[in-house]
């Protein structure tokens, strides 16, 4: 049947086909025929964010918890603007998102109209892919595809900016395409796998290093079942954290600038390292020359530009994460491995992740602990950026893929609370806590109103330093101690803040008893903040200084 | 363009790049940003449609240094580039334009 509709209509069509349940955004003018449109569908739940970063870092947090394609909407000009922090930090995390942008009407378009801005040479170099709509009949093609982009390969944000007269203007479709799914890379070459397995079975103290590839794959289990198999002592980037649980016996833990001592010294013994979906990010590296210098190294990825970008690898294999696991586990062998097992079981017992104050429950550490003591493994934990992220992946037991919402790559401030709101909607029958500092918070603090309109389940842990702590650190140790633009004078009573945004609240520092109070909020349904002052003068430890080998770790 | 980086002073050899594009308004931007935000410089570039419009082929000329491979594998990542392949210095495709820039 042909039906006569506006280009805003078949957009909001084709992501209702597309499976699209919610999508969030911010409206102006550009970008109006789109939202009435949307205001017409009865099946997608549109969230009001109220910055359009905000918005965009909600998509994120509905992508990063489901590994769905997360969509996000704003006007032209400044509504796309504030987009692009979020559409960056997707980029460097790989995270699958479809930005729709309004622009000016085509015939306006390099006028220096009101509102206008060059969305697309903007948005160039931190996407995926995108696409400036020149006629409406290209949407039906262009935004399948958006979302085929984001999600095959390795995952990224996708934008479409439609100019307004493209949104209005009607013209008859007839059929509509199919929606936009994942295309699966082709499988691994079956003789580097082989020619991998081989040398697992050879090494005497191989490392499996598994970064934030494993989680966009799903492929956890098998990367576990791999380590189990042939014994291989196991670290994991930032990213990805969960992958395997952090208390399993051949976990190390994390790597890098803020790991485990144990974790980066076993890389200085290592004879192999099998990286898997990671990328030799110079936070997990250290000074790359130094980095695993006796090692020899098989690397697997979905994008073939990461092997050999940094490391030379003996074997590079470009394939999904999971599919090439699958090849390559029956082909390796069971194997004990016990000298080099018991090696690195003494460098965890001799050189663990320290976590001073654990057992005072409103210490950095100890928060984080009571935190963890209130949820199981189905919570979702998200953080903001700085000490407490770094504080949170060192402590906090995570042992699911997805468990973890950080921003990685760009480490962006003002992450964690739209993450999230997002992973909440997303997924509404978990309760989502996000880590924050007096810093982070504030970049995104009006995101609490969301929190509020929709009601969430998310717990905002505010740890309170009163000090831009990673900066006050650095300052600290690297600059002479001259703190400068790192201490807070004003600070808000973020409480009130809270109260005054609409969410509950409570004060860990003058409740009675701060376990009970903590407890009680995390349990209480909806939005809440809960505010804890932490010590200034806490570092996190150990650190590799910026360009320094892992091994030299300060603090370890 | 940028300017040369010291990196690419050093480098004593050149090459050609054939790149087979879709042909619409942003694809050059999409190459060239490659190299651009890379400070890598592009000595040469030519660009027209092949067949019927669809597609476009575009000539770059780049200085060979290190990260020429990276380069290409990132050229190849993008979504509107077909093919790319690399020749010698001495393709001819550059070779008869020089009447066309004498100063």
């Amino acid at each position: 049947m042909t039906e006569t509709l506006t280009g805003a209509q078949i957009t909001v069509r084709l992501l209702e086909r597309q499976g699209v349940r919610i999508i969030t955004g911010y409206p102006g003018g550009a970008i109006l025929p789109i939202y009435d449109a949307l205001g017409q569908s009865t099946v997608i739940h549109h969230v009001l964010a109220r910055h359009e970063q905000g918005a965009g870092f909600i998509a994120q947090g509905m992508a990063r918890a489901t590994g769905e394609v997360g969509v996000c909407m704003a006007s032209s000009g400044p509504g796309a603007t504030n987009l692009l922090t979020a559409i960056a930090d997707a980029k460097l995390d790989s995270i699958p998102l479809v930005a729709i942008t309004g622009q000016v009407p085509k015939s306006m378009i390099g006028t220096d109209a009101f509102q206008e801005v060059d969305t697309y040479g903007l948005s160039l170099p931190i996407t995926k892919h995108n696409f400036l709509v020149s006629s409406t009949e290209e949407l039906l093609e262009i935004i399948p595809r958006a979302f085929q982009i984001a999600a095959s390969g390795r995952p990224g944000p996708v934008l479409i900016d439609i100019p307004k007269d493209v949104q209005a203007r009607a013209i008859e479709v007839s059929a509509w395409p199919q929606p936009g799914s994942r295309v699966l890379p082709p499988p691994a070459d079956a003789w580097a796998i082989a020619e991998a397995a081989s040398m697992i079975n050879a090494a005497q103290r191989p490392l499996l290093y598994l970064g934030g590839g494993v989680v966009h794959s799903g492929a956890a289990n098998f990367a576990v079942d791999l380590a189990e198999k042939a014994n291989l002592p196991t670290m994991m980037t930032l990213m990805a954290l969960g992958t395997m649980p952090v208390d399993h016996a051949l976990s190390l833990g994390m790597l890098g600038m803020h790991g485990a001592p144990c974790c980066n010294l076993a890389l200085d013994e290592c004879d192999l390292l099998i990286a898997v979906g990671a990328r030799f990010d110079d936070r997990a590296t250290g000074k790359v020359a130094a980095f695993c210098p006796n090692a020899k190294i098989i690397h697997i990825d979905i994008d073939p530009a990461e092997l050999d970008k940094i490391k030379a690898a003996h074997v590079g294999i470009t394939a999904d994460v999971l599919e090439a696991l699958t090849q390559l586990l029956p082909l390796v062998s069971e194997n004990a491995r016990k000298n080099w097992v018991d090696r690195t079981n003494e460098l965890k017992r001799d050189f663990p992740q320290q976590l001073p104050g654990i057992e005072q429950p409103t210490s950095h550490f100890g928060l984080i602990r009571s935190v963890a003591d209130c949820l199981d493994d189905e919570a979702v934990i998200a953080t903001d950026v700085g000490q407490h992220q770094m504080w949170v992946a060192q402590a906090y037991p995570l042992r699911r893929p997805r468990q973890w919402l950080t921003s990685g790559g760009l480490g962006t401030m003002g992450f964690g609370v739209p993450a999230a709101i997002g992973a909440a909607l997303a997924e509404p029958q978990r309760t989502v806590v996000c880590f924050t500092g007096d810093g982070s918070i504030l970049m995104n603090i009006q995101e609490l109103v969301t929190a509020a309109e929709e009601d969430v389940n998310i717990k905002i842990v505010l740890m309170n330093n009163a000090v831009l702590g990673l900066v006050h650190q650095q300052q600290t140790l690297f600059y002479g101690e001259r703190l400068f633009a790192s201490k807070f004078k004003g600070m808000p009573d973020f409480v009130q803040a809270a109260l005054a945004l609409g969410i509950s609240a409570v004060d860990l520092d003058q409740a009675a008893d701060p376990q009970a109070a903590l407890r009680d909020a995390i349990q209480r349904p909806g939005p809440c903040l809960i505010h804890v002052s932490i010590d200034a003068e806490q570092k996190v430890y150990p650190m590799v200084p910026p360009g320094a080998a892992n091994r030299d770790m300060i603090g370890a | 363009m940028n300017a040369t980086t010291q990196n690419e002073q050093a480098a004593l050899a050149r090459a050609v790049l054939e790149i087979d594009v879709n042909n619409h308004p942003g694809v050059m931007s999409h190459i060239v940003g490659l190299f651009s935000r890379r400070a890598y410089n592009v000595e040469g570039i030519l660009c027209l449609p092949v067949g019927n419009g669809a597609q476009s082929r575009i000539w770059l000329l780049v200085n060979e240094d290190a990260r020429l491979a990276q380069m290409i594998k990132q050229v190849e990542k993008l979504e509107d580039v077909q093919s790319v392949r690399r020749h010698h210095a001495d393709h001819e495709v550059f070779c008869n334009l020089e009447d066309f820039f004498r100063a």
